[in-house]
């Protein structure tokens, strides 16, 4: 018998709970209370609406480059919405909603991309990760927090995101491996968006699932359909049970699209046809999950009008506030701090350095 | 007082303050049961479980990137590469992550954590196994870069740099493993990082090195006592945040001055070490300072190694270069 094929037992579930069609299936239909569903929507619609402003913002001169997540709502609200302030939440940078939903507040987001250090500052109490731009590094983080977790004999959950670019790099192996090696609490969530910039996922893989990787590591994984809040709720509820009683790792694959470009700074026309976008923005998931909830009687047009009005004005807050925030942030010298817990006496003496340049230009400005 | 290698030295070390902080634990390749490669963490995992001494898949990223989560989440890790030479697998989470969380929070998450590597030539290693690479982690703000110079001081510094509250590489001489032992008190003893020290006073000449070569500065400098030379001889201890006061102070009596280090010349400690002299002291200087270093070369295969390794007769020719009247 020198060749046999050896059963690993393991197919890859797809699930989806409300169809294409918008039609939903009552058997899988999750447990959410009308409460939550609306903070769900609420926050989704969020998600959306200041992801359009900051667009006006950017094209307007008023913030710098950043990425959209429109069309991914469902993606990461579904999945986060199932953490507790305890549990860890490590982003990569295309979570802005997730990251609002958990306490970063949306003036800090502006902050960030219009280039002020202020806008990574992670209030005290919450136990989040700053967003991490180098692509997939993350995930070892989320790994070690898990263990760290374990070994504290907590039952808190590490909840890290990425995309389907990020499953390229070491640390994606590196860190799925790891965590399944030490059984650590992490939920893995992929946005597989399909682009990496401009590379489309046919070129980023070879797999027809990204789920079925967990396979190699021994872990379960699924592929969800990432537009649909339900299905990403419920796919992510499983992992987090299994996470918090100390059964393992889980990597959740959720199907969506980036219907936007990379950052405002990336031109799609180069790479990818409007006909391909057009067909998935008819997926949507904010209109799915809009009829979802009108089906069920918790929302009308009404309801969608005072929450739209809300949402907006709420941004328009948060706009103000950071543009206050940004006149008054006015000291650069600031860049020196906390570099280390104690600055060394070189980098005092080019802290002062800075000082005396900067002085020199504010009599000149006085003078002037 | 026992006497020790430094591979003992720095087992002393974890295990003290393993047992004193539940946070501390150990991560690595072969740390576990085999006690790593060169012993340093022997017997640690029969006396505090495979739960804080963690043998880690081969996979150097993941070691420093989960040391990272974990020193966010408030233990202190301290991890090992096998080698130096390995470490560069590590660098983006080092140099994108450790080296900022805590500028990037200001403040709000700190990465206490230690990455332990043995670096350096002279002890007939296969290739990639040799390097002095020091620079690369000095070059980066937000990381400190540790490299003690014997036994004792390998030990009280590795306790200062579990308990520094950074990111610290710890650069371990393998020529300096089991060269030479020391006198090393049972009780807890700490150096701070950042400090150099004076290892012998001298007015005629200033001698800069770190770890492996101060044994052969040391000896070059007995050597020019016998000429009537007395070299004043700077033991670095820490490379970044790197420590000029001591240095600056000398070369102010000396006026002349040497820096020797195994690491590649150009754009090695030494170009800075001679940059902050000739910044603070160049009014004092007799004669242009020299440095003795490896070649800009990848080290030779270990046939040739010692070619390229400072040794005692050229820190002696740099040294008399200075001597110009």
């Amino acid at each position: 018998m020198p060749r046999t094929k050896i059963d690993t037992g393991h197919k890859v579930e797809y699930l989806s709970i409300l169809d294409d069609q918008n039609k939903l299936d009552k058997e899988l239909e999750p447990d959410i209370s009308e409460e939550r569903l609306l903070e769900l929507y609420r926050t989704m619609l969020f998600g959306r609406r200041f992801d359009e402003r900051m667009l006006n913002l950017q094209r307007q001169g008023r913030i710098g480059t950043f990425p959209p997540i429109k069309g991914q709502e469902a993606a990461q609200m579904g999945a986060v919405f199932h953490l507790r302030p305890k549990d860890w939440l490590v982003p990569a940078f295309r979570e802005t909603a997730a990251e609002i939903w958990r306490g970063r507040s949306p003036a800090s987001v502006l902050l960030y991309y219009n280039g002020f250090n202020e806008g990574t500052i992670i209030p005290m109490e919450q136990r989040d990760m700053p967003m991490a731009v180098p692509v997939g590094s993350q995930i070892l983080h989320a790994v070690g927090l898990a263990y760290a977790a374990k070994y504290r004999g907590t039952d808190e959950v590490v909840m890290t995101f990425f995309g389907d670019g990020a499953t390229s790099e070491g640390d994606f192996h590196e860190g799925l491996n790891c965590a399944a090696v030490y059984q650590a609490p992490v939920v893995f969530i992929c946005q597989n968006n399909h682009w990496a910039i401009s590379i489309p996922l046919q070129k980023q893989m070879h797999t027809a699932t990204i789920a079925e990787k967990a396979q190699a590591y021994g872990m379960p994984g699924i592929q969800v359909d990432g537009n649909d809040v339900l299905a990403v709720y419920a796919a992510v509820e499983e992992a987090c049970t299994r996470a918090r009683n100390s059964d393992g790792p889980t990597l959740i694959e959720c199907v969506t699209y980036r219907v936007m470009m990379h950052t405002t700074a990336d031109d799609p026309s180069r790479y990818r046809s409007e006909e391909e976008v057009a067909v998935w923005q008819k997926k949507d998931p904010l209109p799915r999950f809009e009829t979802y909830l009108e089906e069920k009687g918790l929302l009308d047009a009404t309801g969608r009008d005072d929450l739209e009005d809300k949402v907006q004005q709420q941004i328009q807050e948060a706009v103000d506030a950071a543009e206050k925030q940004m006149k008054e942030l006015g000291d650069p010298i600031y860049m020196f701090d906390h570099l280390y817990e104690q600055l060394p006496p070189y980098l005092q003496r080019q802290k002062e350095e800075l000082e005396m340049r900067l002085q020199a230009k504010k009599k000149e400005a006085d003078h002037g | 007082m026992a006497k020790m290698t430094m591979v003992q030295a720095l087992n002393l070390a974890l295990r003290q303050e393993m047992a004193k902080d539940d946070g501390v634990v150990l991560l690595g390749e072969d740390v576990g049961p085999d006690g790593g490669v060169f012993r340093v963490s022997d017997g640690l995992i029969d006396e505090y479980g495979e739960e804080r001494v963690i043998d880690t898949p081969l996979a150097e990223s993941a070691i420093v990137g989960m040391a990272i989560g974990m020193a966010v989440y408030g233990l202190k890790p301290v991890c090992e590469m096998q080698f130096s030479g390995f470490a560069y697998q590590a660098f983006h989470q080092l140099e994108n992550h450790a080296a900022r969380l805590r500028w990037r929070s200001q403040g709000r998450l700190t990465v206490p954590m230690v990455m332990r590597a043995p670096y350096g030539g002279g002890v007939r290693a296969l290739e990639h196994h040799s390097e002095s690479r020091e620079a690369y982690w000095a070059h980066t703000p937000g990381l400190k870069m540790v490299i003690p110079s014997g036994p004792r001081n390998a030990r009280a510094l590795l306790l200062s740099a579990i308990r520094d509250p950074d990111p610290v590489i710890f650069y371990e001489s393998k020529a300096l493993y089991r060269a030479f032992r020391e006198e090393v008190p049972e009780e807890e003893e700490t150096m701070p990082i950042g400090t150099s020290q004076m290892v012998r006073e001298g007015n005629d000449l200033t001698l800069i090195a770190y770890g492996a070569m101060l044994q052969p500065t040391l000896e070059a400098a007995a050597e020019l006592a016998k000429d009537g030379i007395q070299a004043a001889v700077i033991d670095l201890l820490t490379i970044a945040p790197l420590d000029d006061s001591l240095m600056i102070e000398s070369i102010r009596q000396t006026g002349r001055a040497v820096v020797v280090h195994e690491a590649p010349r150009s754009f090695g400690p030494g170009a800075e070490i001679i940059t902050r002299l000739m910044e603070s002291a160049f009014y004092y200087l007799e004669a242009p300072i020299q440095r003795v270093t490896g070649y800009d070369l990848i080290i030779p295969y270990f046939s040739r190694e010692k070619l390229y390794m400072p040794d005692v007769k050229r820190i002696l020719e740099a040294a008399r270069a200075t001597q110009i009247q």
